[in-house]
């Protein structure tokens, strides 16, 4: 890893957070909240770092941070979730159901697990002959794991050998419950071994970790055919929707995970000081708000 | 010309449907088992057996739509149809419109409902009016094997989502092919012609009509008839038309009758064409309870033609009344 690629991996995920806190800042009645992946930014940038033009996305409610990563426009983000004619959707969308077909981000479904139904018929396509090259990236967390689809549908993509990077960002939250109250166990990895499924668990709090294991896994893909599964252990600091008092989340919990916010090890990793990575932050800042602002002043649809 | 079953007649069409457009592929529980003459025309890549998992079926299928597949889907049986309904409902039907028209769904769901083979109310159940209700999804439930036929490839070229329905009370019944069978969705077939009175149906309740229509022309009184076909979209242009003319209007479907097409196509006349109707638009429909497997009680279930002509006599005379 050289210091540029680990510093622009910083940078991506300082505009993630400087997104999504915008939008923290301006929920009210008018702009309504979001479901923010603030703390989970390592997975989105080290994951899409790793997929090339022809892979394809398939991302869920919490999307901005694989948008963004795969090289989104703020400003088209937030017409989107704002409304307006300009976002990527015309507006249509919203904030929960954002698709990108020309960056490959496709079938942006927000019914937890919704997602995962789609991804087998994205990759079939794919080995058919849209991308022969290519494979598809889903994304979804311990919540949607938890739904019988994705059962169906790992067990579809291992039997007929899909090109499939099954991403599961176990955010240890499943909207307002926590995963230890609905998972015997700590890790979705260990239910799929049962499929025949390659399974691999790393750190999702470090986007080098996981932009290694991705690469590993998608070349495993390309080189061999059939799916792999990355389950990226990470934390929700938000609620599950802004705005949300988090009351019913543990402060010991909560802290250990803020102290081990993927920010704050990159800029470790680059030996960053505090007023270095502030510096940094102000920037990405400075470009959201300026994307907001005129996001704002997109035109909204007209009604049919 | 061939006669063939319905089921016959839309092999026949998907046949010629793959062979000219390599988008086209089979999905199903027994899609290639069951139909050896696709698996060696077309190969073990585009006809593919699945597991009996509906949900991710319909998944898979609607995913592939969106990358430009031309998926069809045999779910088999319309009940089966509601452990797909995720993919259905909130993916095929909506993801088109909320991408702001980025994606296109051009698939085709299969699945077979319908008094005639006593199988129960877990295997037979009308449900299509609920799907109706879904914004983005064609509805297709054709009488004759040459309308299965035309609607599949039909529906094939089109950019959205439709659900088929065969009638699994006509699964025996042949017909000729010509074997170029092409209809568009959105088009009713006036089965009978009559200006007395119009009577409306879909699947096996046509033939119902028509043979209703027979004993009441005997009686001096001549009755459309029309077959759907295509429950959405509607045909409102053919059913109006006729209604304007008999101002007489008898919906009959199998399904039940609370929020059904019948309760539709009442509304679409008393707002339409209200100064033509000479007396209250009815329906008549099967009842609001599931379907049973011993054969006297099924066939209760499903309004035939003595009740037909029945509930036609009595339109015949609200006349003053109304």
């Amino acid at each position: 890893m050289d210091a540029a690629t680990a510093s622009a991996r910083l940078d991506a995920m300082l505009l993630i957070r400087a997104y999504e806190e915008q939008l923290i800042a301006t929920t009210s009645a008018s702009q309504p909240g979001t479901c923010t992946s603030v703390g989970q930014e390592a997975c989105a940038v080290g994951v899409v770092a790793a997929l090339r033009p022809q892979d394809r996305l398939i991302s869920n409610h919490r999307s901005a941070g694989h948008l963004l990563a795969r090289g989104a426009d703020p400003e088209r983000l937030f017409a989107e979730v704002l409304g307006r004619a300009t976002g990527y959707c015309g507006g249509h969308a919203g904030s929960l159901h954002i698709s990108a077909a020309a960056l490959g981000v496709v079938l942006t479904s927000t019914t937890v697990g919704g997602g995962l139904s789609l991804a087998p018929g994205v990759a079939l396509a794919q080995k058919l002959g849209a991308q022969p090259d290519g494979i598809t990236a889903v994304f979804f967390g311990d919540g949607a794991a938890c739904q019988g689809i994705f059962h169906e549908a790992v067990n579809l993509a291992v039997t007929w050998r899909l090109p499939l990077l099954y991403v599961c960002e176990n955010n240890q939250w499943q909207a307002y419950v926590h995963r230890s109250e609905t998972m015997p166990g700590e890790h979705v990895a260990d239910w799929v071994q049962g499929h025949g499924l390659v399974a691999e668990v790393v750190d999702g709090n470090d986007v080098e970790a996981v932009h290694a294991a991705a690469v590993q896994a998608s070349a495993a893909i390309r080189d061999h055919g059939g799916p792999r599964l990355l389950e990226l252990t990470t934390y929700r600091q938000r609620g599950h929707f802004e705005p949300d008092d988090q009351a019913y989340v543990c402060a010991t919990e909560h802290a250990r995970w803020l102290a081990r916010d993927p920010v704050k090890r990159q800029a470790e990793r680059l030996m960053l000081d505090a007023e270095a990575l502030a510096h940094r932050m102000v920037q990405a800042r400075g470009r959201i708000e300026q994307a907001y602002a005129a996001a704002l002043a997109a035109p909204w649809p007209q009604a049919a | 010309m061939p006669l063939m079953t319905s089921r016959q007649a839309l092999i026949a069409a998907l046949h010629r449907a793959m062979a000219v457009d390599e988008r086209v592929i089979f999905l199903g529980a027994g899609v290639a088992t069951r139909n050896p003459g696709l698996l060696s025309a077309f190969g073990a890549e585009r006809v593919r057996n699945t597991p009996l998992a509906e949900a991710s079926i319909v998944g898979c299928a609607v995913g592939a739509a969106a990358m430009g597949l031309r998926p069809v889907v045999d779910l088999l049986f319309s009940p089966f149809l509601m452990l797909a309904m995720d993919a259905l409902v909130n993916s095929a039907g909506k993801l088109g419109a909320l991408s702001g028209g980025q994606f296109e769904f051009p698939l085709v769901v299969l699945a077979q409902t319908g008094a005639g083979w006593s199988i129960g109310g877990q295997h037979n159940h009308n449900l299509e009016a609920l799907f109706v209700h879904v914004p983005g999804l064609q509805v297709l439930m054709p009488g004759t094997p040459a309308d299965t036929a035309g609607l599949l490839t039909g529906a094939l070229g089109q950019p959205r989502p439709s659900l088929l329905f065969s009638d699994i009370g006509l699964a025996h019944e042949t017909a000729d092919i010509t074997g170029d069978e092409w209809l568009l969705p959105g088009q009713a077939a006036v089965r009978r012609r009559g200006d007395a009175l119009t009577l409306v149906g879909y699947g096996k309740t046509v033939g119902h009509c028509l043979t209703a229509a027979q004993t009441l022309l005997a009686e001096g009184v001549a009755a459309e008839v029309i077959d759907l076909r295509s429950l959405k979209p509607l045909d409102a242009a053919t059913v109006l038309a006729s209604a304007r003319k008999t101002g007489r209007l008898l919906c009959v479907t199998e399904a039940s009758g609370l929020c059904g097409l019948a309760a539709e196509l009442c509304a679409l006349v008393v707002e339409q064409a209200w100064r033509s109707l000479k007396a209250p638009p009815q329906r008549l429909t099967g009842p609001d309870r599931p379907a049973l497997a011993s054969w006297p009680l099924e066939q209760a279930a499903v309004p035939r033609p003595e009740h037909i002509v029945a509930r036609a006599r009595a339109l015949m005379q609200t006349h003053e009344a109304f």
